[in-house]
């Protein structure tokens, strides 16, 4: 143990630091000025982000292999600790107005983005175990933050069964790899591949059971029942934040096992992930249609974007494996600021109790605060992948990456799925825009913020879509 | 290998063997004049009353939950105890990191009221 081995995860140490700080901060704290945790956070975050952006991209691994510092998780580091950022934004005026600012809000977030960074950076296979609980911990207490609620309660419960449910396919998963070939660090496991002594048999069910179980993290069909439920029923400052970063978190994963522990998989597992790409492609579109309330709409978006997401993961095998990766990056940073944006809108027009969450609600809204209805124009048009938006780009990379590695099928899919989904997306803005309502929107500073600065990052990052590639690009992950 | 666990085996089934036999012969010979009172849940020789599953204050479970927190400490305390002088200056700042969160823990329970019973 030396200092090495804390500089290479120096962001996870950074934000997991302020957590506790905060905590100790928080019982401190006299009632009513609990907006200081929030702040704290925020400086925590900011140095995390700092942490990750100013580090020097190297490859090495640290505390005897257990963890890994390369390209990709300082990428991941990077866009976890923005999006946290955002997220204590989305948080402040929410819990303010609700009357529940509370420290612990802060703290659980915080430690939830330490174990999303830990999975970025996990080379063994317990520490991917490790950094999937801490991640999964505090976001199962944090949906139930409304104690009172039930329909919290009930999301906190589901969230948590089914969460527990499928921790437990990962360590069976874990398990079985470790039976395989008697390694549970990244390297042991490749290593006993390539000499022949591994036992390819009970890899394969190893890998299968693993990817089962963080394909429940991405929520992919047939693993997405708690999803509609959960983001429903979770405060909505939360669900933002979880649906685009708990994604990205369970993404990481996927693309680390199937890229550097699995390739010679690639051919059993390719089957089983087209499979739910297509799955989650087709039935996360279609129940999306009939949606009526905005919490569940953009769940089930969530989901449909799980499905895009998947195609890429499919490639991770192929010969393009580089720009799979790359274009994957790519899509997660432009869902998550859509995606953050579109929150902070509903964050805004939620009323106490939870009102003001069916789309009736959003009648008119956007002719009365037409920056938040442009706002949500813009983030509509990227979800569908519109050209001008990030989520254009997005979808065109990874439909690109699909066509390189002969997924023709798949990507046809993705398109008809992506037309089906303007429907959907669109109504919220014809609500917004053609319909007449009494709806009233929350005027918080931040919320606008978030809400105006996503849209304008929305619109002008996808001017110069190439050098987020190329950022992307560089995110490489270490292949031993 | 697994040979070496075959006396393991065997008297786990003479074990479930023996216990088959009594209960069997219990309860071939021996006599039943089964009364209301004798078919009752045994309650240290009271009349039971009330069912068996009572509901418990939730402060038992904060408790429990406090003093599972102390008692991994203590685990990893005397592990590291065993081996201090190997693991020299490093294991003794990894404990150090190890009990200085479970004292922040403490702290957050304390304040928050969790070790007062009222």
């Amino acid at each position: 143990m030396s200092i090495n081995d804390f500089l290479a995860i120096l962001p996870v140490l950074v934000v997991l630091v302020t957590g506790v700080l905060v905590m100790v901060a928080d019982v401190f704290l006299p009632e009513g000025r609990k907006g200081i945790a929030a702040l704290l956070s925020g400086l925590g975050l900011a140095a995390g982000l700092g942490a990750a952006l100013a580090a020097v991209p190297s490859t090495g691994t640290a505390f005897a292999g257990m963890v890994v510092a390369d390209g990709f998780s300082l990428f991941l580091d990077a866009l976890f600790a923005a999006v946290g950022l955002v997220g204590i934004g989305l948080a402040y005026d929410y819990f303010k107005r609700m009357r529940l600012q509370r420290g612990e809000y802060y703290t659980l977030l915080l430690f939830s983005i330490g174990g999303m960074m830990l999975m970025g950076h996990a080379n063994d296979l317990v520490m991917f175990f490790l950094a999937l609980e801490l991640l999964s911990i505090p976001l199962y207490i944090l949906s139930g933050f409304f104690r009172a609620r039930l329909a919290s309660q009930e999301a906190a419960l589901k969230y948590f069964l089914l969460g527990a449910f499928s921790s437990g396919f990962v360590l069976y998963g874990i398990a079985m790899v470790f039976g395989g070939t008697a390694s549970i660090n990244l390297e042991g496991i490749v290593a006993a591949v390539r000499d022949g002594s591994a036992n390819l048999t009970f890899l394969l069910v190893g890998a299968a059971l693993l990817v089962v179980g963080f394909a429940f993290k991405v929520s992919a069909v047939p693993f997405h029942a708690w999803t509609p439920d959960v983001y429903e029923g979770a405060p909505s400052p939360l669900t933002g934040f979880m649906s685009s970063a708990t994604k990205a978190a369970g993404f990481a994963a996927l693309i680390r096992l199937l890229l550097v522990v699995f390739p010679a998989l690639g051919e059993n597992l390719a089957p089983v992930v087209s499979g739910l790409a297509a799955l989650t492609m087709i039935a996360g579109n279609l129940i999306a249609l009939v949606q009526t309330n905005i919490k569940r709409l953009l769940a089930y978006s969530s989901i449909a974007h799980a499905g895009y997401l998947l195609i890429g993961l499919v490639a991770v095998n192929s010969s393009a494996a580089g720009d799979a990766v790359a274009a994957m990056l790519f899509y997660l940073v432009g869902y998550a600021i859509a995606n953050l944006g579109a929150w902070s809108v509903v964050v805004a027009a939620e009323q106490a109790e939870g009102r003001g969450l069916e789309l009736e609600d959003y009648s008119g809204l956007g002719r009365k605060y037409p920056w938040l209805g442009v706002a949500m124009l813009v983030f509509m048009l990227s979800f569908i992948g519109v050209p001008l938006t990030l989520g254009f780009w997005g979808k065109l990379y990874l439909f690109r990456v699909a066509l390189e590695s002969g997924l023709f099928g798949l990507a046809v899919i993705g398109i008809a799925a992506s037309l089906v989904s303007a429907y959907y997306y669109l109504r919220v803005v014809v609500y917004m825009f053609f319909r007449d309502g009494e709806g009233v929107a929350r005027r918080d500073v931040w919320l606008n913020l978030i809400a105006i600065g996503s849209a304008a990052a929305v619109v002008l990052m996808a001017l110069v879509p190439g050098d987020l590639l190329q950022v992307a690009a560089q995110a490489v992950l270490r292949v031993p | 290998m697994l040979q070496e666990y075959l006396p393991l085996l065997i008297i786990f089934l003479i074990a479930l063997l023996v216990g088959i036999i009594a209960m069997l012969l219990g309860y071939l010979f021996g006599p039943k004049r089964p009364t209301r009172r004798k078919s009752a849940p045994y309650e240290s020789g009271m009349v039971p009353y009330g069912p068996g599953r009572r509901r418990m204050s939730v402060r038992f479970y904060l408790i429990a939950v406090l003093f599972i927190l102390f008692d991994i400490e203590v685990i990893f305390v005397i592990s590291w105890a065993t081996v201090v002088r190997q693991v020299g200056v490093p294991g003794l700042i990894a404990m150090a990191i190890f009990l200085g969160l479970l004292e922040v823990a403490h702290l957050y329970a304390w304040k928050k009221g969790a070790l007062e019973w009222e």
